[in-house]
């Protein structure tokens, strides 16, 4: 049951992110250049993704507990460190250049290419570095 | 075509909020795709199972999309098209990814985790966290196309 509700999960999730079209750098970098022909798609699927999310969170958290586990696992941290706003910058630096975050890099798997098989890849070798240098992990 | 764009993106984020309320409400977790799919690759235990089928899942989406020839998708340029060509060359991907894997590691998420999810709770972490990637991407944006002339 809990491998049918992560696949209707990402089921919709890269459905989401195809109909919106953040499967398309191109789209993406068109938000981003703020000094060019601005492209404004990305803002209403943040602000669509974020306003359903905040009433749909609201609503599942009247409940005890999620219907298949015992718990919620939500992050309790609320203090801002040089970990979290440095890795943040990485990523942004990575998410410029490119026009990918990790969901829409996976979800354009279906359109593989050599650039984004690299990019992948390298996603993955990052992932590995940083939890080498976590001491949680 | 603008207006018709506006409404994809609102309707494809509107999927993408259905997610993240399904995910919390049947397993209680967040729906971060950097985290679950980092979390398959390197930890072992009892969530892998939800992990790789989100995996499938979010695969799935679009590849259904072009197997059924449905003209849903919202590729700039080419209605056709579900998933767009990548606009860099090889040596920025291999950059960029190695960038995109340390950076939303070090910070704990990416677009969907701290941007969708965490700005969904009104966690102080994941907006200062928004904030600063969207900055910082907007500026090599404009460093990249505007300063170096599109040549990275």
């Amino acid at each position: 049951m809990k491998a049918l509700a992560g696949y209707l999960a990402g089921l919709l999730f890269g459905l989401g992110l195809a109909v919106s079209g953040m499967t398309d750098p191109a789209r993406v970098i068109g938000f981003l250049d703020v000094a060019g022909a601005w492209d404004p798609t990305l803002i209403f699927v943040l602000g669509g993704a974020v306003v359903t999310t905040f009433i749909g969170y609201r609503l599942v958290w009247r409940r005890q507990a999620p219907v298949l586990d015992v718990r919620f696992q939500l992050p309790t941290r609320r203090d801002l460190d040089g970990r979290l706003l440095g890795g943040a910058a990485l990523f942004g630096i990575g998410w410029g250049l490119t026009g990918y975050c990790p969901g829409p890099a996976v979800a354009s798997l279906p359109g593989l290419s050599w650039p984004l098989a690299l990019f992948l890849i390298a996603m993955v070798a990052g992932w590995w570095l940083a939890r080498r240098f976590s001491p949680a992990h | 075509m603008e207006t018709m764009s506006a409404l994809q993106g609102l309707l494809g984020g509107v999927l993408i909020g259905l997610s993240a309320t399904l995910l919390m409400g049947l397993l209680g977790r967040i729906a971060g795709v950097g985290g679950i799919l980092s979390g398959l690759l390197f930890e072992r235990g009892g969530d892998r199972p939800w992990r790789l089928a989100f995996l499938l899942g979010i695969v799935s989406g679009p590849g259904l999309l072009i197997l059924s020839g449905l003209d849903w998708s919202n590729v700039a340029g080419d209605s056709g098209a579900v998933v767009g060509a990548p606009a860099s060359g090889l040596a920025a991907m291999l950059i960029a990814g190695l960038l995109v894997g340390l950076g939303t590691g070090l910070g704990s998420g990416c677009t969907s985790g701290h941007g969708v999810c965490g700005l969904a709770r009104l966690s102080p972490r994941s907006m200062a966290a928004t904030l600063v990637f969207v900055l910082v991407a907007m500026l090599t944006v404009f460093v990249s196309r505007h300063m170096l002339g599109g040549s990275v």
